[in-house]
């Protein structure tokens, strides 16, 4: 039938209730990605302050057509092989009636499209706080649309697509553990091997330039987690979406705790930026494990992943690679940790009937999870450095490196974050362009600044 | 004549302006400062991270007196800017040639 004939108030089996649920959680991880930004750009020095938020916010604008275009297609098209789906139907959007059920579901195939859109922009968007500071911004752009193709949209498909092959083994992702928070940090891994560390790693200063930024993001992230978490069941007619809600929740004070604590105990302060990386290495683990663990043990596995992340973030120092935000660190060490917990805390009665060792379920869910997290892990890590290099060898990764120190948000956007002159239009800086026609003879035009 | 400097903590500033405003002082310089003395600054940890801040935020007050006031002001500026803690600062005095109003062109202690 084609799309817009029949109102879709007919439609047999559609719940407004979880249709209008699932619209406000897919809002709810679409501000995820902005906030993201504000918790990545609070962290940089003030010289790539932009370049911090516009590498998360051009996933918005990059994925969003992509997912449209193809995206959607192989992700959850029809199976093919189990490693990838195509339906010629969702190419660009195309072949969807509005009134259209997703299989299984009692909301529209388009609010399970534009839900499973938001959790595409954000897990690129993830990656780009590796590579703070050093990457030309259009090597940024084009590794994200390289990489939603072929490293998002497939594995997507192997943990949530019907047929995918890690979905149809039984491993648990409940909202996006390996697809996103794994995927994105060993892709980070990756790119980061390739690139290299910044000028003056290790030897200058690299302190966060405004924690309250990065406490905002933060906020706004545990509050677009909801959305990414409690939605992931699609509806909550029975109730699975708000054990999710409050195992969001529990698990990432937890892990807020813990991590501070281990700040108190191993450096003796209790830091704003600890308490916020607590609290998305806790979002981070409790998003595959959340829909099949009780309360408590959302509170267990929030307080590991608090305090291994915690412990994490170190490692960059020790092994000598320059994961500028910690996103191996968080994501790669949450998710891995996230994910496997699922096989010690699965409680077989809310998610799935599968069990895990804490619950009499044996070693069977433990080991499928560790299969699904080591082929994310893996084909993520390989293709990400194959793409990495690539893009190096061809248009190059980086900007050069008197660009790097001097501030890449004036190279690469022509603008800076911050005015500190005080003197109202800046200090020494005047309109050298743009003049419109006949007021010409105003200034030299010996830079193009606007258009 | 002599221009005395004070770079102090930055709380201190209202402080040892209103004391100068009690002394009769008529009018001062105040500018943000960073540096360290002896203690060395600070440490910051972030993400288990540590970083020595050596320089500190400071600012530096600059007010130009008569020789007969010079020392007493100096006291002043000493007694409101003193919290016993490290880092309280330094205060000093340079003898000056000349100082001229622009407003008027007064010159010497007229001007001040």
């Amino acid at each position: 039938m084609p799309p817009g004939i029949t109102l879709a108030a007919d439609a047999p089996g559609l719940s407004a209730a979880n249709t209008g649920f699932m619209l406000i959680c897919s809002a709810l991880v679409m501000l995820m990605t902005p906030g993201l930004a504000f918790f990545y750009g609070g962290m940089v020095r003030v010289k790539s302050t932009l370049n911090m938020l516009m590498m998360c916010f051009i996933s918005l604008g990059i994925v969003t057509v992509l997912w449209v275009l193809y995206g959607f297609s192989l992700a959850f098209g029809t199976d093919s092989g189990s490693l990838i789906g195509w339906s010629a139907d969702y190419v660009g959007l195309s072949g969807i009636g509005i009134n259209q059920l997703w299989d299984g579901y009692s909301i529209p195939v388009y609010v399970f499209a534009v839900f499973q859109l938001m959790f595409a922009i954000i897990t690129p968007a993830l990656i780009s706080g590796a590579l703070a500071d050093r990457v030309k911004f259009t090597a940024w752009a084009l590794f994200v649309a390289l990489w939603a193709t072929v490293v998002y949209f497939p594995v997507a498909h192997w943990v949530w697509g019907s047929g995918g092959w890690l979905f149809e083994m039984g491993v648990i992702d409940f909202a996006g553990g390996t697809a996103v928070h794994i995927n994105a940090g060993a892709a980070a891994l990756g790119v980061i091997l390739v690139i290299g560390k910044r000028v003056g790693f290790g030897r200058d200063p690299m302190r966060p330039h405004s924690l309250p930024l990065v406490m905002l993001g933060a906020g706004l992230l545990w509050f677009g987690w909801f959305g990414f978490n409690a939605g992931s069941w699609l509806g909550n007619d029975d109730g699975v979406g708000a054990v999710m809600f409050v195992n969001t929740q529990v698990a990432t004070a937890a892990a807020m705790l813990a991590w501070l604590a281990y700040e108190k105990i191993r450096h003796g302060s209790l830091t704003t930026l600890g308490a916020a990386s607590g609290a998305v290495a806790g979002l981070v683990a409790i998003t595959p494990s959340g829909g099949s663990a009780s309360p408590l043990g959302a509170i267990a596995i929030g307080a590991v992943a608090g305090l291994l992340c915690a412990m994490a973030v170190g490692l960059k120092y020790r092994f000598g690679f320059d994961d500028s935000l910690d996103v191996v660190g968080v994501h790669l060490v949450g998710g891995v940790v996230g994910s496997l917990l699922v096989g010690f805390f699965a409680t077989g009665g809310v998610q799935s009937d599968a069990r895990g060792l804490f619950y009499g379920g044996g070693f069977e869910q433990l080991g499928k999870q560790a299969v699904g997290v080591f082929a994310v892990l893996a084909y993520s890590l390989v293709v990400s450095a194959i793409l990495a290099l690539v893009l190096d060898r061809t248009i190059g990764m980086r900007v050069g490196e008197d660009d790097e120190i001097s501030g890449i948000d004036q190279v690469e956007h022509a603008e800076t974050a911050y005015d500190f002159s005080g003197a109202g239009g800046g200090a020494g800086s005047r309109r050298t362009a743009s003049v419109p026609a006949g007021t010409a003879a105003a200034a030299p035009q010996t830079r193009k600044v606007d258009a | 004549m002599k221009l005395i400097t004070a770079v102090v903590k930055p709380h201190r500033l209202d402080e040892i302006k209103e004391a100068l405003q009690a002394f009769g002082v008529q009018g001062l310089t105040v500018t943000e400062a960073s540096g360290y003395g002896r203690q060395r600054g600070h440490t910051e940890v972030y993400r288990g991270a540590e970083y020595t801040v050596d320089l500190v935020p400071k600012i530096r007050i600059e007010v130009l007196a008569e020789d007969d006031d010079a020392d007493q002001l100096i006291e002043v500026v000493v007694k409101a800017a003193r919290t016993g803690k490290i880092g309280d600062g330094k205060v000093w005095s340079v003898p000056v040639d000349t100082a001229v109003r622009v407003r008027t062109g007064e010159r010497g202690p007229d001007a001040l």
